[in-house]
Formats: structure tokens, sequence, C-alpha cells
């Protein structure tokens, strides 16, 4: 009895104090289960199930959504699309990365640079998307994106400066290949003026000056001269196809004096007179022309949020906000590199292409497999960038999955039968990480 | 550190961390790298200028991602003519355009402003809750003992990449049905259940470093768990939990798609109310504008203030 009684006595509170500190355990766990239950658990299995109804519930239609999910346009549209951000974006950014992570090596500023890089991972998708719609916007004057491009661009071709120029009906000139050219042929020793209008008075260059005087000038023998003028007297009186004596050579304007046989014999361009000159040119009849590279419109840069180009350009604006992230866990992989195996590399005389691609980018693979894998999980759920960037008119062009599903299950489209089918179609292509996932937390575990 | 992934635990001087936060580690390394010189001259002169193209390329990428954001807040001082008439460089050469206007104007505007305090009263009590409730199921999934413990985790693990999409039809119905559909603590409890799964992972894995021999002499001394859990594991946890904290504070703060499904019009956050703004296009860029830099302030005070601790939370919550 005395030696019975005290361990049954130490059993009993010990199995006691086993269940309060089970009771404890569950006190510290339920609150957090609880809404994983009801809030994750739960709806994933809602999901499915309701993905097998049709719009309204009410009808049981087995795969049918799944089904039209490849037939319905406008989805196919937005599996179509991210399938591109699923192939593009990961391997731009870890590309990017690496490159940034392995320059900003040689740099003494790596640290503010690694800031300013990763600076955007702290701004949200919908103040990104103000700041790339406003970046790309078309108009070269308020977008700063086609403000470089159309800067660019006009620094290695010309622009012209007439694009509404034209010629007037019956003034000896009619137009040809989007330019003009005159109507009758002119030898050597004859002077032609061309007249044009349209061209608004505020649009003629600041240097032209008054073209009569250089209208009025004859002719040498072998010489065929003009000017090339504006047709129009500012405050009226003038006379059409006259050169009267306010009116104004359109200097930087192209002449060609074309032959008989349609091959262009010489090339000018006017002075700020508007004044023209062939000289040296074969007796013959020549046909002056002005080609159309004189009124061609100003380049107005790339159409980024037209339905073409609005899923690059939103891959853009992503690429802004994620480098950063890829550049400093790469970087962070590189660090903990053996240096010493650079050396040695760099002693047997490698160059630094050969230690890049040899030697760099074999060891970093495992770093740089986790942040492809973290971006295409992360990428697949892309959805506030698209819904803000694309305008309206074309957010059709650039819906992804995640839009998609939101599009039809709330926005408009009503049919959360399949909405939900999106979404366990969403939640199935992320199962891979997930048991990724599982997987590494087991080993690593065991 | 190695492949720095899913079961990467943030520790103080974790590398994602001090590749931002301390530039000395990177300079003394540089240093030791480039010595001693080797190729003669002409291999020091063309290092040298490689170097240099280097440094200008940076420079210019740099330059590059800095822009954006100054073309936004150059924007959000200018007025709706300024901006529909030209770009923000325009500034440069006439810097008489810009104003503070747009922002008195934004602060005057009831619908922004009660806007922006429910972005504070949805983002402040979501991170508290995550933080709390994953503390005590990350200590107890560390350190106690319970009938299916293992399993209930690894379900965990898998919820971890679960996307929000699977929840929003499911769960609006549920709240439509208790009345929470459109407040603001339904939006937080929604947040809340889809930040758990990593917050109670981060936290577990953390928690299960803490030495057995330390959690033991504080049972020993009979200290009830709840005592170890505020004395011992909390104080204990604070470099994961103040990455945890940032990252979730972010994540709620920068939410639209919870927001714009859970919350009706009185209880929108910032984000949504400026998403609404977004159908006016080109005419509003006055509110648009210094509206984004507001919601952008927080975040990035946040970063500099915290920026070891916020790119180790961005790290690791990178997974979700």
């Amino acid at each position: 009895m005395s030696s019975t009684a005290p361990a049954r006595g130490a059993a009993n509170p010990r199995r006691r104090a086993q269940r309060r500190r089970r009771m404890i355990a569950w006190v510290f766990v339920l609150p957090a289960l609880l809404l994983l239950g009801a809030l994750v658990l739960y709806p994933v299995f809602f999901s499915i199930g309701r993905s097998l109804f049709d719009a309204s519930g009410d009808k049981f239609v087995g795969g049918a959504n799944y089904v039209e999910m490849f037939r319905d346009p406008a989805t196919l549209k937005a599996v179509r699309n991210s399938t591109i951000w699923v192939v593009v974006a990961p391997v731009l950014l870890t590309g990017l990365g690496l490159v940034l992570a392995v320059l900003t090596e040689k740099i003494r500023w790596a640290t503010a640079f690694k800031l300013v890089l990763f600076l955007p991972m702290a701004v949200s998708f919908l103040a990104a998307g103000i700041i790339f719609r406003l970046a790309y916007e078309q108009n070269p004057e308020r977008g700063v994106i086609n403000a470089v491009v159309v800067g660019v661009h006009d620094t290695f071709t010309d622009s012209s400066p007439y694009p509404k120029a034209r010629a007037r009906e019956g003034d000896g000139l009619v137009s040809a290949d989007g330019g003009y050219r005159t109507e009758a042929t002119a030898r050597p020793g004859q002077s032609v003026p061309l007249g044009l209008v349209g061209v608004p008075p505020t649009e003629v260059p600041s240097g032209a000056g008054p073209a009569a005087a250089a209208a009025a000038v004859p002719a040498g023998d072998d010489e065929l001269r003009g000017v090339v003028y504006l047709d129009f007297t500012p405050g009226g009186g003038g006379e059409p196809g006259v050169v009267d004596p306010k009116e104004q050579g359109l200097p930087g304007m192209t002449v060609e004096a074309v032959t008989d046989g349609g091959g262009v014999a010489a090339r000018t361009t006017t002075a700020d007179d508007g004044s023209y000159s062939f000289t040296g040119l074969a007796d013959g009849s020549y046909t002056l022309r002005l080609p159309a590279a004189n009124f061609a419109e100003p380049y107005q840069g790339v159409n980024w949020l037209g339905p073409a180009l609005i899923t690059p350009a939103v891959i853009g604006a992503y690429l802004w906000i994620w480098t950063g992230f890829a550049m400093v866990l790469i970087g962070a992989g590189l660090a903990a590199m053996p240096r010493e195996t650079l050396e040695a590399a760099r002693m047997d005389g490698a160059n630094e292409w050969q230690i890049f691609h040899r030697i760099t980018v074999p060891l970093l693979a495992p770093v740089l497999t986790v942040v492809f894998v973290t971006l295409v999980i992360n990428v697949m759920k892309v959805f506030d960038l698209v819904y803000i960037i694309a305008p309206g008119p074309v957010q059709e062009d650039a819906n992804v999955l995640a839009t998609q599903m939101w599009l039809v299950s709330f926005g408009g489209g009503n049919d959360q039968g399949l909405g939900s089918a999106l979404a366990v179609l969403l939640l199935a292509l992320v199962v891979p990480a997930m048991i990724f996932n599982i997987r590494r937390f087991r080993r690593s575990e065991s | 550190m190695s492949a720095p992934g899913i079961t990467e635990v943030p520790r103080p001087d974790a590398d994602a961390g001090r590749a931002v936060a301390t530039p000395k580690s990177g300079r003394r390394r540089r240093r030791a790298a480039s010595r001693p010189p080797r190729g003669g001259p002409v291999g020091w002169i063309m290092k040298r200028l490689g170097s240099g193209v280097v440094q200008v390329v940076l420079l210019l990428v740099g330059l590059v991602w800095l822009t954006p954001l100054a073309g936004l807040f150059l924007s959000s001082l200018r007025n709706d003519r300024d901006n529909a008439s030209g770009g923000w460089w325009t500034s440069f050469t006439d810097p008489s355009q810009l104003t503070l206007e747009n922002y008195t104007a934004l602060l005057e505007n009831s619908a922004i402003t009660s806007a922006f305090w429910n972005t504070v009263l949805i983002s402040v009590p979501t991170t508290l809750l995550v933080v709390l409730l994953a503390s005590l199921a990350g200590y107890a999934f560390a350190w106690l003992e319970f009938p299916g413990r293992d399993v209930i985790f690894l379900v965990v693990v898998g919820m971890l990449v679960v996307p929000i999409q699977i929840g929003l039809l499911p769960v609006a119905k549920l709240f439509g049905e208790i009345g929470l559909f459109g407040t603001i603590p339904g939006v937080v409890l929604f947040h809340v259940a889809y930040g758990l799964p990593f917050a109670v992972f981060l936290l577990r894995n953390y928690f299960a470093q803490i030495p057995r021999e330390m959690l033991e002499a504080a049972r020993m001394d009979g200290g009830g768990e709840w005592r170890i859990f505020v004395q011992l594991v909390l104080p204990l946890g604070r470099p994961a939990i103040a990455s945890l904290a940032i990252f979730q504070f972010l994540w709620v703060w920068n939410d639209m798609l919870v927001a714009l499904l859970f919350a009706d019009s009185e209880s929108q956050p910032l984000t949504v109310a400026l998403q609404q703004e977004m159908r006016q296009f080109g005419s509003n860029i006055s509110v648009l504008a210094p509206g984004a830099f507001l919601s952008l302030v927080v975040p990035l005070a946040v970063f500099f203030a915290f920026q070891r601790h916020f790119v180790q939370g961005v790290m690791a919550g990178s997974v979700k």
C-alpha cells in the first residue's frame, strides 16, 4: 500500500499534467488553426466543388467549366498571356539579377546601388502601376519613355518640319508617291517657283526669309533654279501661284530633278529663302519633285499601352519592381562563393567571361534555381499591375489568369463556376511548388 | 549563405540583410581580391578601364531605376494643366510649375484621407494579429506536444503557396452570411488567414532553434508555458518577429486585391480609392500622383528605417 500509493499518486498528476499541457498546446495553436481551416482550407474544397457547377450554382456540370476555360477566347488569351509571363519574366529577372550582382561586386558603392534597386520592392503594385501608366504615356511630350524613344529616333533620322504642307490644286504641282512633282517639265535656264500651303506661319522655321528676291534671280544657262515658298501672304492680299513680297521661303525642303526616264538626276535642299539651284545638269527636260520625306509625320514613339505591346509593357514594370530582389539574393550567393576558386582561375589566366560562365554560374546554380522558382510562383499570381496599367479597352489583351479569374467572378462576368475553375487552375499550377516546399521541409527536419 | 530558400530562417546576420545593410564587409573583401596587382601595366589599365565602364553602366542603371519614382514625385507637384501640356521633366527648366497645391487639396479630400486611415486600420491590426497568432502557434508547433502536431504542420507548410484567389469567392460568401463582408474586420481576418501559413512556418522554424536546455531550465523553475512564451520565447524571437512584422505590414499596406472585394466604400483603403480614380486617368493626375506618393511614404519610411529587417522579411516572404 505504502509502496504503490506514491506511484499511483505520481502517475495521476503526471497524466493530469500531460493533459493540461495538451490543453495549453491547443490553446496556443487553435486560434491560428481555426482561421486557417475556415478561410484557407475550407475555400480550397469549396472552390473545387463550386467549379463543377454552372454560373448560378444550381446545376452540376462536371468538368464543363474546365473545358470552357480553353474554349472561351478571353480566357484562352489569359492562359496565353500567363504563359508568356511565366516564360519571359523569371528568365529576364534571373539573368538581369545575375549580371548586376556580378557587376556590383566590382564597385565601391555597391550598397547604395543595391538600395536603389531594392527600393521598388517597397512600392505597391498600385503605385507602380500609376508610375508606369504615366511613364508609358503615348504622347512623347508627356510619357518619359516615349520622350526618350523619340529623342533617340530623331537623332538618327531627320524629322520633317512640314508634315502638314500641301500644294494647292492647279498651281503646277501634282501629288506623287506621298510628295509632289511639277506638272510641266522644265529645262536648265529656267526658274521654277514651287508654292505650297498648309504650313501655319508659327511653324515656319525661324530662319526663313522672304522668297521674292531669290525668285526674281534669273537662272544661268546650265542652271535650273527656283524657290520653294509658302504661297500665303499673312494678312491677305497675296495672289495664288505668285511669289508675293511678303511670302516666306521654306528652308530645308528636299528638291529632286527627275529625268524623263524617272531617274533622279540631282537632289538639293532649299536655303533659308527657300531657293534651290541645280547646276551642271545635262540639257533636257526635267520634272521637279518634292519627295514624300518632306511631308512625313513626326515620329510619335511606341504605342506601349496598345493591344500589341501591353503585356511586354507590364512585364517591364514588373522587372522594375523585382530586379533588386533577384540581384540581392544572387549577390548573397555570390558573397558566399569560395574566393580561392576564382583567384586560382585568375592566376591560371582565365578572363572575366570565362570565370563568369565556367565558374560563377555553375557554382551559383542552386541560388539561381531558388530565385527562378520563387519568381515563377510570384509571376503566376500577378494581378494588380495588369489590372492597373492596362487601360480599359486593352484590358482583355493584357489579361492573365488572376485578372481573368477576377473579371469572370466579380467584374461583370458573374460566372462563379468558371471563376472557381480558374482559381482551382491557379492552385493546381502552384501544387508542384507546394510539394517542393513540403519535401524540402521534411528533408531539413530529418 | 547557401541557397536562401524556404527553409531558411532569417538570422540577425543573414547575408541577404547584410548585403544591403553593411557596406564594410563588401569593401574589405573587394580590396583583398584586387591585391596583388597582376598582368603588368597593360592589364592594370585594362582593369581600370573595365571598372570605369562598369561604374558608368551601373550609374545609368541606377538612374533608370530612380527615374520612375522621380517622375511620380515631380508629377505630383504639378497641376493638371501642366501635366497635360508637358512631361514632368519640363519642371527642371521651369521650376515655377512646382506647387504643393495637390497635396493640400489631397489632405482636404475626405475620400482620400479616410481611405488613408482605413489603410492604417487594416494593416496595423492585421500585423499585430498575425504576429500574435503565429507566435503562439509557432511556439506550440516547435515545443509543445499535441496529437497530430507534425501532420498539421505539414498542412500549414502546404498552405504557403495557396493563391489568394482560391479564397475570394468562398470567403466572400461566408462573410456575407455572418455580416463581415464589406467591413474592416472582414478584410483584416482574410489578410490574417492568408498571412498565417508563412508566419507560422517562419516563427516555428526560428523558435525551434532555441536551445532545449534553456526552455527546460525555465520549466524547472516552475514557469508556466505562458510565462515562458512571454518572457523567454518572444524576446529570443525578436529578429524573426521584426522581419515578419515588416513583411506582413507592407504586404497588407500595399494590398489592393483583397480590399477590392472585401471592403465597401466606407472601409476601402487608399489603394482601392486610388484604383477607382484610374478610370479618369489623364485628367486627374493631380489626385493620382500625390495619392500614390502618399501611399508610398509609409513603406519607404519603413524601408529606410529598417533596411536589414526589410530585406530579410521580403526575402523570406517571397515564397508566398
